[in-house]
Order: C-alpha cells, then sequence, then structure tokens
C-alpha cells in the first residue's frame, strides 16, 4: 500500500477549515491541499445522481477579458466561436495552442459584448492567464486573473435547485443548462450558473471568499451532502466529461478528443485552424473512446493498450463506475479500433486485460 | 481496535496464526486509507507464497494497490465472499473481510512482524508527517 503525504506549502481553499472539520480526507491535488472524500466515494457520488451534494471548487481559476478587442482574442486564442454567445450565456471551450494542441478546456460566461469571464482549470490559470496576456499582444483587451477574488461552490444533483432557491433572488427555474445570472446569495453579491462537472443537473457559486464558508455551511445545513474530489472524478468521467491532464493535453487536439462539437473552423481565423482543418479533411489518426473492461480489473490512467507486442495505445482515465457498478474508462485508439463493440487489450500491471469500445456518454440524466 | 491476537505488517496486512494457519488480510488503517473497495485480486488455493512476495491486489473506487504477503506458506483457502462483496474488506477487515489463508511455512516469520500496539504506534508516525 503507498500512502501520501501533504508536502507542507500546499495552497489552501478558503473551505480549508470546514472541509477539516466535517472530516474531510485531504490529499494533494495539483498544489491543492483539497478533500478526496468525506464519508466515501461510492455514497457522495450516489448523493449527487439522485438528490444533492456539493464540492468546493474554489481551487478553479477565474480569468476577466474586457476591451473593445476582448471578442477578437477570445476567438483568436480558441476553437469555439465566442461570436454566438449572448449576454447571460456560457460555452465550453479549447483554449488552444497553433499546433491546436489543448492549453486548456475552459468555460467563458458572457457579461456583455466587450467583457467576459473565462473559468480555467486550477492547475492550469497561470499558464492560461499568461497565454492570453500574450496573444492580446497589440489588441485593447484588458485580461486579469481574479481566481483570488472568488470562492467556488458547486451544488449538484436533482434536488439543488429546491435546495439553492431559497437562498437567493437569482431566479433558478427559468434559468436553462449553460446560463447564469448575478444577484445575492444569503445576501452577498454571487455569480450563479447552471452549470457543473457530474452530468446532472446543478449550479455554480462565485461568491467573495470570506462568505464561502457561512454559505459552504448554510447549504450543507439545508441538506447538502459534502463531497469531494473522488466523487467528482467517479461523476464527470461516467458523464464523459474530459480531464485536462488525463484525457486531454497539450498534445491533443479537440478533434482527437471527440470534442467537434467546439471545433468551428469557418469562424475565421484561431491558433491552431489549419491543423484541425487539415484533420477534419483527412480525418485523426487517433481518437478518445469510451469502453468498459470485457475482463475483471479496472484500466487506469497510463496504462498502456497493446496489440500483441506492440502499444497501440493509452488509457487517459478509469475507474469503477458507481452508477453502473462496473469498470469503465476513455483511451486514445488508432481511429480504426475505435467502432463500437471493438475489442482491445490493457495492459494491467503486466497482464492482458480485455476491454471493449462502448458509446459514451456512460451515463446520461432522464431530462 | 487493532486485534492483539494478530501480527501486523508495515504494508499493512496482518497475519493472525492459529497452529499452522494464518489468516491474512488488511488493516482497518489501510481499507480507510484505501476507501470503498470493488474488487479484490488474489491468488489461487495451492500457489506457494514467498514473505513479502506480492499476493494480489486490491481496487478502490480512487486507486490500485499491491498486497503482500506478511509470511510465507502455501494458500489453502482464500475468502470466495469478496467476489461479490468486496466491501467486506472496509466493513470488517479483521472478520469477514479476511482475504487468504495460508499453512506457514516458517511459523518464526510471524514473531518477527509488529504486535498490534506497535502497529498502533507505526501507523501514528506515518499518517503524522
Amino acid at each position: 500500500m503507498a500512502e501520501q503525504s501533504i508536502a507542507a506549502e500546499l495552497k489552501k481553499t478558503p473551505l480549508n477549515g470546514v472541509e477539516k472539520e466535517l472530516g474531510g480526507k485531504m490529499v494533494d491535488f495539483g498544489g491543492w491541499e483539497l478533500p478526496v472524500q468525506f464519508t466515501g466515494i461510492l455514497d457522495e457520488h450516489e448523493a449527487v445522481r439522485t438528490r444533492v451534494g456539493i464540492f468546493d471548487v474554489s481551487h478553479m481559476g477565474e480569468v476577466t477579458v474586457k476591451g473593445p478587442d476582448a471578442l477578437k482574442l477570445l476567438q483568436q486564442a480558441t476553437c469555439n466561436d465566442v461570436s454566438k454567445l449572448e449576454n447571460g450565456r456560457i460555452h465550453y471551450n479549447g483554449l488552444l495552442y497553433p499546433t491546436a494542441g489543448f492549453v486548456d478546456d475552459i468555460l467563458i460566461y458572457r457579461n456583455a459584448p466587450d467583457d467576459y469571464f473565462v473559468v480555467v482549470n486550477a492547475s492550469n490559470t497561470d499558464k492560461d492567464f499568461e497565454w492570453l496576456r500574450d496573444c492580446a499582444k497589440g489588441m485593447d483587451a484588458d485580461v486579469r486573473n481574479v481566481s483570488a477574488d472568488y470562492a467556488q461552490l458547486a451544488i449538484q444533483g436533482p434536488k439543488a435547485e429546491a435546495l439553492l432557491q431559497p437562498m437567493t433572488d437569482v431566479g433558478l427555474s427559468p434559468m436553462k443548462y449553460y446560463r447564469f445570472g448575478t444577484g445575492k446569495v444569503d445576501g452577498v453579491e454571487a455569480i450563479v450558473s447552471r452549470t457543473g462537472y457530474t452530468g446532472e443537473d446543478g449550479f455554480e457559486v462565485y461568491i467573495a471568499p470570506e462568505h464561502g464558508p457561512r454559505i459552504m455551511r448554510k447549504i450543507i445545513a439545508a441538506g447538502a451532502k459534502p463531497c469531494g474530489l473522488g466523487a467528482r472524478d467517479t461523476l464527470r468521467l461516467e458523464a464523459k466529461m474530459a480531464l485536462y491532464g488525463n484525457d486531454i493535453d497539450h498534445s491533443t487536439t479537440p478533434l482527437e478528443a471527440d470534442l467537434g462539437w467546439i471545433v468551428k473552423v469557418e469562424k475565421g481565423d484561431f491558433n491552431g485552424r489549419d491543423v484541425l482543418q487539415r484533420e477534419k479533411s483527412e480525418g485523426v489518426r487517433r481518437r478518445l473512446v469510451g469502453f468498459e473492461m470485457v475482463d475483471r480489473g479496472i484500466g487506469r490512467h497510463g496504462y498502456p493498450i497493446v496489440d500483441g507486442s506492440s502499444e497501440i495505445g493509452v488509457v487517459t482515465s478509469g475507474t469503477h463506475s458507481p452508477t453502473l457498478k462496473k469498470a469503465i474508462g476513455l483511451a486514445y485508439l488508432p481511429v480504426d479500433k475505435t467502432a463500437l463493440g471493438s475489442e482491445f487489450v490493457v495492459l494491467i500491471r503486466g497482464k492482458e486485460t480485455r476491454a471493449r469500445v462502448v458509446p459514451t456518454p456512460f451515463y446520461k440524466r432522464a431530462k | 481496535m487493532t486485534p492483539e491476537d494478530s501480527r501486523y505488517a508495515k504494508s499493512h496486512e496482518y497475519v493472525h496464526v492459529e497452529g499452522a494457519t494464518g489468516t491474512i488480510g488488511i488493516t482497518e488503517y489501510a481499507q480507510k486509507e484505501l476507501g470503498d473497495v470493488v474488487f479484490v485480486e488474489l491468488p489461487q488455493v495451492g500457489s506457494q507464497l514467498e514473505q513479502n512476495e506480492e499476493l494480489g491486489s486490491i481496487e478502490s473506487v480512487k486507486a490500485v494497490s499491491e498486497l503482500f504477503s506478511p509470511v510465507s506458506g502455501e494458500v489453502i483457502e482464500v475468502n470466495e465472499k469478496l467476489k461479490d462483496k468486496p466491501e467486506l474488506v472496509n466493513t470488517d477487515p479483521y472478520g469477514d473481510g479476511w482475504m487468504i489463508k495460508v499453512r506457514l511455512s516458517d511459523a518464526t516469520e510471524a514473531d518477527e512482524l509488529m504486535s498490534a500496539e506497535e502497529y498502533d504506534e507505526y501507523v501514528e508516525r506515518e499518517s503524522a508527517h
């Protein structure tokens, strides 16, 4: 059994004290001290699928992009079409290098045509901020890293709306998926969006850090189950939401990652467009697929996929699915091996173990 | 409470010795660290294990860990219940969550392992840093 110990200089979110008080099992997550679980991954997962759970996601970064060239900058730096956003709407997007590899996967919130709020992965915050600033050279756009100004809470699950509505003047019922509003939550200014990383209905709430602990306690007192990173990972994987650093990174393109729906080559020039155009016309060589294990075992991140003696692919994420009660995962495979139902071999600690390509997402909530 | 009638390895397995038979599993501390266990891979009856040799693996939702045999011996029984109910490792690690029974090939090996008291101190030191 390998143990992980926590280095002294980990970053802490404003909810760190509350989490320790609640018995969170704290781990080092990309330099942040965060709870991997409270009572257990399986029951936290189940709470989100059937009732409501709360996650501290304050480690996520926030960057504002404002000014006359704000749209131009975001259009240049990303592959989705930011001009299609309207005020109060959000979309998922890829921040790309000229190679079409991911700098990060991000959410863009539009406040106004010249005012955007960009939510980025914690460990990529500094890199994204600097990349956006570099891309902004010669443009009239103001890019700011405002991550320290916010605590972020994700309230997720079918009962999320009923739980949160009494605490906020933002109308939740009319708010559709991937929309947001601003108003008060427990009397303080907040951004509330109908978003999440669980495949379930739910909201993400951005507030000033000093109000985080009080509001988190209130939400828990109202019935939300505290959930950790472990359940966050099993939930997002069942919903086939990509994890940067696992399923996507600088070496993978959105088309390889099966994220063609965010690639809008017709929008005009942007970083990586020529590469993506070529991939569109010639096809990609490898593609991210969902799989389930045929033999016993769990194919996990980094395990090789082999064909005889040659390595032909790699598992990028894998776990036991608490909802489906079987081993599932995502993997890059050569395109000619990606047909639904085709079998391949994962090396699990040296042992050849069969897996099968299956449709994704693994889990889809009933609307 | 760590049972006083068993001996403990640094890799968090226990062996409970009765006559020439050793019952092997993982400790309460180990199951807590692993979290929800979903799958336990164990050796076949009849296989021969050396002390500290890998005897199998244990998958929890969040990670996989190797299991090491705290003693040498021949596997005479594996806990078939774990196939359908791996969570027994979490709920009753020293009881129904046992993993294998071995016929000890060297009774002195168990004596060299930690006592319950020594193991508790060891765990305290480990979780402190």
